[in-house]
């Protein structure tokens, strides 16, 4: 290995974001006023000082190449001097001070296949985990999921015609490494069949007891097989949670026929309006249907369509069900209402319907 | 390119369509890296096959640090070689994701020569995820990436790479210097991040106003969100300007106010600042007329966090508000008591946020000093059941008297 170690350098953070910022913005830094949205995709900024920062907002589908990332840069150098940033949903956004520089750079941007989009009323980048690409626990792909939703809703990316914000975010396992659980639209992967146990491997690859303590429901019972330590599992007492998974690789839950898809609605973390709130089980399963999972697409467009249509100006996903009650959600979404929508575990109580309220 | 040529047939439908394709990315990577093209095969498998062929972990890792690469090693070494060693970097992000072009190009040309050139920009908590590289490659790496000023983030039970919104650098409602902040922590913290020591990952996310626009109150383990505690400041010659141009302000500002404090008389817009709940709708939809107050700071909440294990959990607040100015000592004080208190008492896997449901957050509060408010709950208990520590004996009272009169 050809590294030089005698000068080796640790723990110095990352680089500081000053010399990132383009001149405009240091120079009114801490002095904007006011915003407007001028289009789709694209805002302006307003400083005390008068000065007008114009901001492109693309989207993009988080796993991109090299290439794609220097074709950015292209874009960068020609049109903002070579600055530009991303959201904390994966979007690009290039940043200009010439107003006239706007249509050409979505021209190009355009032609790089990436549309333009994604401020105020509008579908944002759907934000995503590995999937199938690059995770060992995903009970589905994330990136093949997401392409297909977005395609099927890509209008509402760039446009402004939806009464609200809506934000869709797909975790691939319970693990929500993309943390989707305060989301308009949540796409969860599931899986639904009990880990199953690898007696041969199990007594190498684990610590018996942390297995055992792994599971949040005392599912897992220390017991011998042939002659050696191993565990078993109580089916019936298993929510598919994967911890024991996470702590112990011969215990796998991936399974083909029983992993799929579940929807969730109604979650935001802004607190507009009304305060932060989880978002709530739609839709419990939908078989895993590669590429283009049409089950899921119809299901999530439609829920789109159907709030679209119905919340006044402003009211996120949630607010407009908690304003209509759930029961008419359901019917109006044309889902029927299981046993698996009724929350059993801690404080499912408060979950409960405690009044004589109801619509009809 | 060496390597099997793969037909793709399933991912290849994935090509079509208006939103921009990852099938298309990862073919772009795989004309220069056989990694990237064994990745289109075994993904295709995937695809065929409706599951993932991705082993459990292994600890990889650069000299002197325990966090930032995540191991990942195919299941079909044999049959797509080229992924028998995918492993993961995560690089320090710049505050705000902000970028010189030269910059993603240093990272880029040391990507293309010692990985797959595939990235995510960003990935969920904030870092630049480099996807796809081999043991011996990492050493290396970390060297070209320290030359050009990149650090490695968090993974494992360590201080996750904090991250933050835009702030003052592009946004009129920053009500703190959200980068600045963010920056300052990072480095405050850089042990702690590249070295994993705690019962599980502590995540901390900044925000400049309720808007959220990072998701911190429900993606971190301490959340920081800006807001104000003066009066909502009103231009109301702009608030005009809105109203003739259209916008219906008793339906779709006044009634939406959760703290029913505003009036609209037909001429003038009245704000009862001290109902005002600092939700930021009104400001959102007049952004030219209104803007948060001038005595700015933030709120701090901690606990949240996804399903794994005992619940998904928001973030409760812990300061109601508090000014966010340099060198931040009291929130570190508070931050090294929580983590003092956590690494003792938690369990493995145990984030914050459920040590704290375990705990009780009365004990939580106690334990690191920090008196309870009423702006911690919801609403005070429910039930009657309280855990006093002492009670009451006869002759208490002749004691204390004894006391104060000794």
């Amino acid at each position: 290995m050809a590294v030089d170690m005698s000068e080796r350098k640790t723990d110095f953070g990352p680089p500081h974001y000053e010399q990132f910022l383009p001149p405009i913005i240091k120079e009114n830094y801490g002095k904007w006023k006011y915003h407007e949205v001028l289009k789709p995709g694209v805002m302006v900024h307003v400083s005390a000082s008068g000065a007008r920062l114009y901001t492109v907002r693309a989207g993009s589908p988080r796993l991109i190449s090299i290439d794609k990332i220097r074709n950015y840069c292209d874009l960068a150098d020609k049109y903002c001097g070579g600055y530009l940033r991303f959201t904390s949903r994966h979007n690009v956004e290039f940043l200009l001070t010439d107003q006239k520089n706007i249509d050409p750079l979505i021209a190009d941007l355009k032609a790089l296949g990436h549309p333009v989009g994604g401020i105020g009323n509008a579908i944002s980048s759907i934000v995503h985990t590995q999937g199938w690409v690059h995770c060992h626990s995903a009970a589905t792909d994330a990136s093949g999921i997401v392409k297909s939703v977005m395609d099927e809703l890509c209008e509402y990316f760039t446009s402004t015609k939806l009464p609200g914000k809506l934000r869709i975010a797909l975790a691939c396992c319970l693990n929500m490494c993309g943390a989707v659980h305060c989301s308009d639209i949540a796409i969860l992967g599931i899986h639904r069949r009990p880990p199953q146990v690898k007696h041969d491997r199990l007594r190498k690859e684990c610590e018996i007891p942390s297995v055992v303590a792994a599971c949040p429901t005392a599912a897992i019972r220390p017991i011998m097989v042939d002659g050696n330590p191993s565990v078993e599992i109580l089916e019936e007492n298993c929510m598919f949670c994967a911890n024991c998974y996470t702590v112990c690789p011969s215990l796998p839950l991936n399974d083909p026929l029983n992993d799929g898809v579940s929807i969730w609605v109604g979650g935001k973390v802004s607190n507009a309006r009304h305060e932060p709130m989880f978002s709530k089980l739609a839709i419990p399963f939908i078989p895993n249907n590669p590429p283009r999972w049409p089950e899921v697409v119809s299901a999530v467009k439609g829920l789109v369509e159907l709030w679209a249509a119905n919340a006044r100006p402003y009211e996120r996903m949630g607010e407009w069900i908690e304003r209509i009650t759930w029961p008419k959600f359901f019917r109006m979404a044309g889902i029927e209402f299981q046993k698996e929508h009724i929350d059993d575990f801690k404080h499912a109580g408060l979950t409960y319907k405690r009044s004589a309220q109801l619509t009809r | 390119m060496a390597g099997a040529t793969y037909k793709t047939p399933k991912l290849d439908e994935l090509e079509k369509g208006p939103w921009p394709s990852f099938v298309k990315e990862i073919k772009m990577a795989a004309r220069r890296s056989p990694m990237a093209n064994d990745l289109l095969g075994q993904l295709e498998k995937s695809y065929t096959e409706k599951i993932g062929y991705w082993k459990h972990g292994g600890i990889v890792g650069v000299m002197g640090y325990g966090g930032g690469v995540i191991g990942r090693y195919s299941q079909l070494p044999e049959e797509f070689p080229g992924v028998s060693h995918f492993h993961t970097i995560r690089v320090n992000q710049p505050a705000g994701w902000f970028y010189t072009s030269k910059a993603l190009r240093g990272i880029c040309d040391m990507w293309e020569k010692r990985g797959s050139g595939l990235t995510n920009m960003h990935g969920s908590t904030g870092d630049i995820v480099l996807l796809g590289t081999v043991t011996d490659q990492l050493e290396p790496i970390f060297a070209e990436l320290t030359a050009t000023g990149f650090d490695l983030g968090g993974s494992g039970s360590d201080v996750r790479t904090p991250s933050c919104c835009c702030g003052k650098a592009r946004c009129e409602w920053a009500c703190y210097d959200t980068m600045a902040v963010c920056y300052d922590f990072t480095m405050s913290f850089q042990d702690e991040l590249h070295r994993p020591a705690f019962p599980y990952k502590y995540k901390f996310k900044f925000a400049g106003c309720p808007n959220d626009c990072v998701a911190s109150v429900a993606r971190s383990d301490m959340s920081f969100i800006g807001t104000w505690r003066d009066d909502i400041k009103v231009n109301a010659e702009e608030v005009k300007k809105y109203v003739d141009g259209g916008l219906d302000i008793i339906n779709n500002v006044v009634l939406n106010c959760p703290g029913k404090c505003m009036k609209w008389d037909g001429k003038k817009l009245e704000i009862d600042n001290d109902s005002c709940r600092h939700c930021m709708h009104c400001i959102n939809v007049m952004p030219k007329a209104l803007a948060p107050g001038d005595d700015r700071g933030a709120c701090i909440l901690i606990g949240s966090k996804a399903p794994i294990v005992e619940g998904a959990l928001l973030s409760s607040v812990l300061i109601p508000f508090i000014k966010m100015e340099p060198p931040y000592t009291e929130i570190k004080e508070i931050i090294e008591r929580i983590w003092d208190l956590w690494c003792e008492e938690g369990k493995a896997r145990e984030r914050v946020g459920e040590f704290i449901q375990r705990v009780g957050m009365g004990n939580f509060l106690e334990a690191i000093e920090v008196e309870p408010l009423a702006e911690m709950v919801a609403h005070p208990r429910e039930n009657p059941y309280v855990f006093y520590e002492d009670y009451f004996e006869e002759g208490d009272e002749d004691e204390d008297e004894e006391e104060e009169e000794g």
